[in-house]
């Protein structure tokens, strides 16, 4: 049995209008549900206050402190190894193995799971570099958590620079430097800035590596060798212990709220980076 | 004024493969300081491969392999270690297709200046001032100079990419097709502005249009499949062609 042409057109748009709102919908529920349970309990104290009693009462400022100190040290300190790489990658060598094996090396590194990149940080960092559980080891290992996606969505925004911008460049007596620093990274920032922006998003709701090396600590971290705990931590031990699920939603909440923030922020400076240079 | 002519390139026995695919085959050629010469022949011939070796573009193509000797004022510009930044400094190329970098206009013309080591703001607006004077497109963009480049129409940003090059301040100038995409008015005031330029610039002009070639240049080479078959003064060329080829490709019976 055979449908007509038109009615397969109709029944699979229907099928895949279907697939794409439902994944819409759970994305709605999803942030509906954090909101719902979580928004009641974000007042201006919730922010501004510490954590009393393990976080059953209380604000959650230092957790919002430790998360940004964490996010904020880990970018820094991975986003020059990762656009590094990316331009060595893209401009310095030419298609062949080495390059093959450093990108094999940075999926691979891509594909570890974080419990396991965790265990890793806390052996090198907390133990034998003797960090102890500090922002330190746990920006450091959600450095090189992030590192393999600063380095692929570098490399895909570099490549995509018009292969004659360079030619232009060469040809007017630039060097490569002075070609890759004024023309080809500011054409590629867009790109870049996304992935570092999906760091930001990856290092703000990663719990399992710093559980192992940022600890858990409650007090508002100072030095790089204070132990602090991110929201997403603090979300998961109070849901995990059953110590409050309202403040525990009202910590997703917040959390759902800065990594939107993030994002629209990120995408907003793109566009004008974009009108800048186009 | 009898005086010799200056040599400003000297090519010697030059070939240059892709792979196995030979697009220069031994060719030998001496171009003069201060004239305009043209390089004519059928798409494909080796003319615009012939320009980026004069500036060593050339090293960019991979499996591209240069045999023979180019100079640039008696320097061997084949030389591994030659300082390619200066050279092409020197030899500034203006591609057949317009590619303004994606800037304003006026950092468009300034940006090689500046990174050579120009830095007066002052010095690098007169710059460009003059280059776009003398490409011709002064009087259509001196309003918007802080406008993106890329928002010129493409005659625009033809002369555009020739005056970024002329604001180099090179010695030689290599012309890949420079009036491909422009109208018949553009292109005779381009042609007009490279009469001008003879008097400060050794011009090396690649068209495939015969009748500008016979226009605008001092000498000729007519190249086909990578050989040269005859060069001469653009006069002589035209009216008493010495090959039966290059007769037949001036009228146009192929090409």
């Amino acid at each position: 049995m055979r449908l007509p042409p038109r009615t397969v057109q109709t029944l699979m748009k229907t099928l895949l209008w279907a697939l794409t709102g439902f994944t819409l919908l759970i994305l709605v529920f999803i942030i509906l549900d954090i909101f719902i349970k979580g928004l009641p309990q974000v007042t201006f104290g919730f922010l501004v206050h510490e954590p009393q009693d393990m976080g059953r009462h209380g604000g959650i400022f230092s957790t919002i402190v430790a998360t940004a100190y964490i996010t904020f040290l880990a970018i820094v300190l991975a986003a020059p190894f990762g656009v590094g790489t990316a331009i060595y990658l893209t401009e310095y060598t030419r298609e062949g193995w080495t390059t093959r094996i450093i990108r094999f090396g940075a999926e691979c590194l891509a594909g570890v799971p974080s419990i396991i990149l965790g265990l890793f940080g806390f052996v090198l960092f907390v133990m034998k570099l003797g960090f102890g559980w500090s922002v330190l080891s746990g920006a450091l290992t959600l450095g090189i958590m992030v590192l393999p996606i600063i380095i692929r969505t570098s490399e895909e925004a570099i490549k995509a620079v018009p292969q004659e911008y360079r030619q232009v460049c060469f040809s007017l007596g630039m060097s490569q430097w002075q070609a890759v620093t004024h023309i080809v990274l500011p054409a590629a920032l867009p790109g870049i800035t996304t992935g570092i922006m999906l760091s930001v998003g990856r290092s703000l709701g990663e719990t399992a590596v710093l559980l192992f090396t940022a600890g858990a600590a409650l007090r508002t971290p100072v030095t790089l060798f204070d132990s602090g705990r991110t929201m997403a931590v603090h979300f998961y031990i109070l849901a995990r212990e059953g110590l409050s699920m309202p403040n525990a939603y009202g910590t997703a909440a917040v959390l759902v709220i800065s990594i939107l923030a993030i994002n629209l922020a990120a995408y907003t400076m793109m566009h004008r980076l974009m009108k800048k240079y186009s | 004024m009898t005086d010799q002519p200056q040599a400003k390139i000297r090519v010697e026995h030059l070939s240059l493969y892709y792979g196995d695919f030979r697009a220069i085959a031994d060719l030998s050629l001496t171009i003069y300081s201060r004239e305009i010469f043209g390089l004519m022949g059928p798409s494909k011939s080796g003319k615009s491969t012939f320009l980026r070796v004069l500036n060593r573009m050339c090293d960019l193509i991979p499996g591209a392999r240069v045999e023979g000797g180019a100079w640039l004022d008696d320097e061997d510009l084949l030389a591994p270690d030659y300082d390619l930044v200066r050279l092409r400094r020197r030899v500034g190329l203006v591609l057949s297709k317009p590619v303004p970098l994606p800037r304003s206009i006026l950092e468009n013309l300034t940006l090689a200046p500046r990174l050579a080591g120009k830095k007066d703001p002052g010095e690098l607006a007169a710059l460009a001032e003059a280059s776009l004077k003398t490409a011709q497109l002064w009087e259509e963009v001196k309003d918007r100079l802080q406008d993106s480049a890329l928002k010129l129409s493409g005659g625009q940003q033809q002369r555009l990419c020739l005056a970024r090059t002329l604001a180099m301040e090179p010695e030689v100038i290599l012309l890949d097709e420079p009036t491909s995409g422009l109208d018949p008015i553009s292109t005779r005031k381009i042609e007009e502005t490279l009469s001008q330029l003879k008097k400060h610039y050794t011009i090396i002009l690649v068209s495939n249009n015969t009748k500008q070639i016979a226009r605008a240049t001092n000498r000729v080479g007519f190249l086909l499949m990578g050989s040269l078959v005859e060069v001469g003064d653009t006069q002589r060329v035209f009216t008493a062609p010495k090959d039966n080829r290059t007769d037949d490709y001036i009228c146009g019976r192929f090409g």
